[in-house]
């Protein structure tokens, strides 16, 4: 066997290369991340659709005009006061829940922390948050708005979670998602979720 | 100070054999953490709402941006706010079709996990929002995502 004793490659250019790769990747990608509030529109109704009733105290009513004022249950409300105003209302279980699948009456919420005020919420199953905004509000508030019901979902999701399995639910969400077999988990996360049920309505605006 | 003249003579040169090693280390950090731009944006560079509630976008391949905010060529079009839908401003009517097409390029089990997600600027009109809502609903397109940056929801308001 022939002894190779070739000189080094050059690699001085080396770097010259990888700094073009790494200019080129910096000019064509972007850094940000798509995040957003995700949200399931309703299925358009049938035209012949009858809406039921709803007691008007199952329903939250949330109104913001052109002016980025808010209205909530026809009082004037800063954006700081919407989320424990929510809380109050989402957890105020006075009532009994939906009936069951099978017709069985519904029970009344044993896990809530309200007031269990008359004249508001029945059920978390029940409360049905419903905003109404103008076609002349701002994005910005609408989705502050929008944030803020949100939170207030989470934060009584979080509270239930820790009661009942002592992890909050953001955590549970967080391991799910590394961990998608965890049936266990699912099953715990689904049971949060149905506990409090994310009902938000966006109304059209009436103009 | 002969002495000092003499050091200067003998300076070696810098060893940089492993620049290209710490160079490779930036792209593949770049490589990984950014991802392809798509479009070109006809519309201003937007300021996204912020929220503390968001959530990241699974599939990306499944995901279809709507652009909302005002044209960039405000004297061809207008202050108003804008549509962009792949590479061209539209009208609100368009979305129906522009989701159908964007329907055709995917596998038929595929379409029911498939998300469109609106990216407005926090100084749009809800209205427009609306209508391209309402045009999602009858193409039955329901999975949206509010696009949001994570950050403080009261620097949402400060901007009117």
């Amino acid at each position: 066997m022939a002894r190779r004793d070739g000189g080094e490659i050059n690699a001085g250019s080396m770097a010259d290369i990888a700094f073009l790769l790494l200019v080129f990747f910096l000019v064509t990608t972007t850094m940000d991340v798509d995040a957003g509030i995700s949200r399931k529109l309703s299925e358009k109704p049938p035209k012949d659709f009858v809406p039921p009733i709803l007691k008007e105290k199952n329903v939250f009513e949330v109104n913001i005009n052109r002016n980025n004022d808010l209205l909530v249950e026809d009082e004037f409300m800063t954006v700081d006061d919407i989320r424990q105003a929510a809380i109050d209302f989402i957890d105020n279980g006075g009532g009994v829940g939906k009936p069951g699948p099978d017709g069985e009456a519904g029970e009344p919420c044993d896990y809530c922390n309200g007031k269990k005020d008359a004249s508001s919420s029945d059920h978390p199953n029940k409360a049905i948050i419903s905003v109404q905004s103008d076609r002349g509000t701002s994005y910005g508030m609408y989705m502050t708005v929008q944030n803020e019901l949100l939170a207030a979902y989470t934060e009584l999701r979080d509270r239930y979670a820790l009661d009942k399995f002592g992890m909050s639910f953001q955590e549970m969400e967080k391991i799910y998602k590394g961990d998608r077999k965890n049936e266990e988990l699912k099953k715990k996360i689904d049971e949060i979720k149905e506990a409090y049920p994310q009902i938000i309505s966006d109304a059209e605006p009436q103009n | 100070m002969a002495k000092f003249g003499k050091k200067k003579k003998g300076m070696p040169a810098m060893n940089t054999s492993a620049l290209p090693d710490i160079v490779f280390m930036l792209l593949f950090f770049f490589m990984v953490t950014t991802t392809m731009r798509e479009t070109d944006l006809l519309i201003q560079s937007q300021q996204l709402p912020n929220a503390s509630e968001t959530k990241k976008l699974e599939h990306k391949s499944l995901v279809s941006t709507i652009y909302v905010g005002k044209a960039k060529d405000e004297t061809k079009y207008g202050t108003g706010d804008q549509i962009q839908l792949n590479d061209k401003l539209a009208q609100v009517t368009e979305v129906a079709n522009f989701i159908y097409s964007e329907r055709s390029t995917r596998k038929e089990e595929e379409i029911p996990a498939m998300t469109t997600s609106i990216k407005a600027d926090v100084g749009c009109n809800v209205g427009t929002i609306i209508d391209i809502r309402s045009e999602l609903r009858d193409v039955r397109a329901l999975k949206i995502s509010y696009s949001a940056r994570g950050g403080d929801p009261a620097m949402n308001l400060k901007k009117n």
